[in-house]
């Protein structure tokens, strides 16, 4: 066992990961200033990061507890956001299978969408890598940005006037993310339907605007496959 | 919108989502890197309709907050968010960067708040 070896598989995954903390960091900072809006505190914003630990669902629900919208729906939302990552467990799930239960238990908690991207790119190009070192190399730097980032997020938003509307940076992060998953024709129907429907019903009540567009977007995304096949 | 009252009230609301959504989610994560080599693979029925989830639910939850039917359509086309949103999302789509995204969404809502509307 040659630690520099093993190290440089480590490292590898920090140094590949650190471009994408310039995307991540702002999104934890609004993470934590979202949370003061909601009218959580400190204790509660990092937990949320720590046990949650996926920003779109922390968004979203961050947005829904402070509008008093009923748990089921908060929950819901957030868990449907997340739902993704059951193509990233299915799609990295080969790469971990000889490791003990106990390391893919841990490995599994740090699976967000960058790890996840990176180190499939990165085990396809490079089959030599440690695979679970390269990713908690790539996944636990984005972790601990996430952290830091949730609490000077927590700290800013306490200290800034409302009138600055530093909220409004919750829907650019969704913005910024949305734009990429539109990457053909029935991603781009699904976005298109999704959004107009949740507008239109908007003044629904339990914020079931929002659940309604998305099953609709869904749905016109399917429509469309099936249309064009 | 964050009042005294609100504090005391979201707390154990806020701790009993966070937990709850923190145990499904990690549930999500685990399932395939646990399960690995009793199933193969997410069946296609259940692919399919993933796919379409990151652009239907983040668009119903991005246009709601930058366009509202009430009052008026005239009126929310000239809001300073719905004009901020669309700068924004050509930035987005020209960069895909969340941190070009978010400067220049912020930017522009400052523009016109403080300067042209101000």
């Amino acid at each position: 066992m040659s630690d520099s070896v093993l190290d440089e598989d480590l490292l590898a995954g920090v140094r590949d990961v650190s471009p994408l903390i310039l995307g991540v960091a702002p999104f934890a900072l609004v993470a934590g200033i979202a949370a003061v809006d909601a009218g959580l505190g400190l204790a509660e914003a990092v937990g949320m990061s720590v046990i949650v630990f996926a920003g779109a669902s922390q968004l979203a629900a961050l947005d829904l507890l402070g509008e008093n919208a009923p748990l089921a729906v908060v929950v819901g939302t957030a868990v449907v956001i997340n739902l993704r990552m059951l193509m990233y467990s299915a799609s990295i799930a080969p790469h971990f299978a000889d490791y003990g239960r106990r390391l893919r238990a841990g490995l599994a908690y740090l699976l967000t969408d960058q790890a996840y991207a990176l180190s499939v790119a990165e085990f396809g190009e490079n089959p030599d890598r440690s695979r679970w070192r390269y990713y908690l190399g790539a996944a636990a730097s984005l972790w601990i940005v996430w952290q830091i980032g949730t609490v000077a997020g927590v700290v800013l938003g306490a200290g800034v006037p409302d009138a600055w509307g530093l909220t409004f940076a919750v829907p650019l992060v969704f913005l910024a993310l949305l734009v990429p998953a539109m990457k053909d024709r029935p991603t781009t129907v699904a976005g298109v339907a999704g959004g107009a429907v949740a507008v239109v019903a908007a003044g629904l009540p339990l914020n079931l605007g929002l659940l309604v567009g998305a099953l609709c977007g869904i749905g016109a995304g399917l429509a469309t496959e099936v249309a064009g096949q | 919108m964050t009042g005294g009252v609100g504090g005391l009230v979201a707390s154990p609301r806020a701790w009993v989502a966070i937990l709850v959504i923190g145990v499904l989610t990690y549930g999500i994560r685990l399932s395939f890197i646990y399960l690995f080599g009793r199933i193969d693979g997410v069946p296609t029925r259940v692919q399919r309709p993933l796919r379409y989830v990151p652009p239907a639910v983040l668009a119903a939850l991005v246009l709601p907050d930058l366009v509202t039917l009430r009052p008026s359509v005239a009126a929310t086309l000239l809001d300073e968010r719905l004009i901020a949103g669309a700068v924004a999302g050509a930035v987005a789509w020209r960069t895909e960067n969340v941190f070009a995204t978010i400067a220049t969404g912020m930017g522009t809502l400052w523009l016109f708040r403080f300067v042209v509307f101000g």
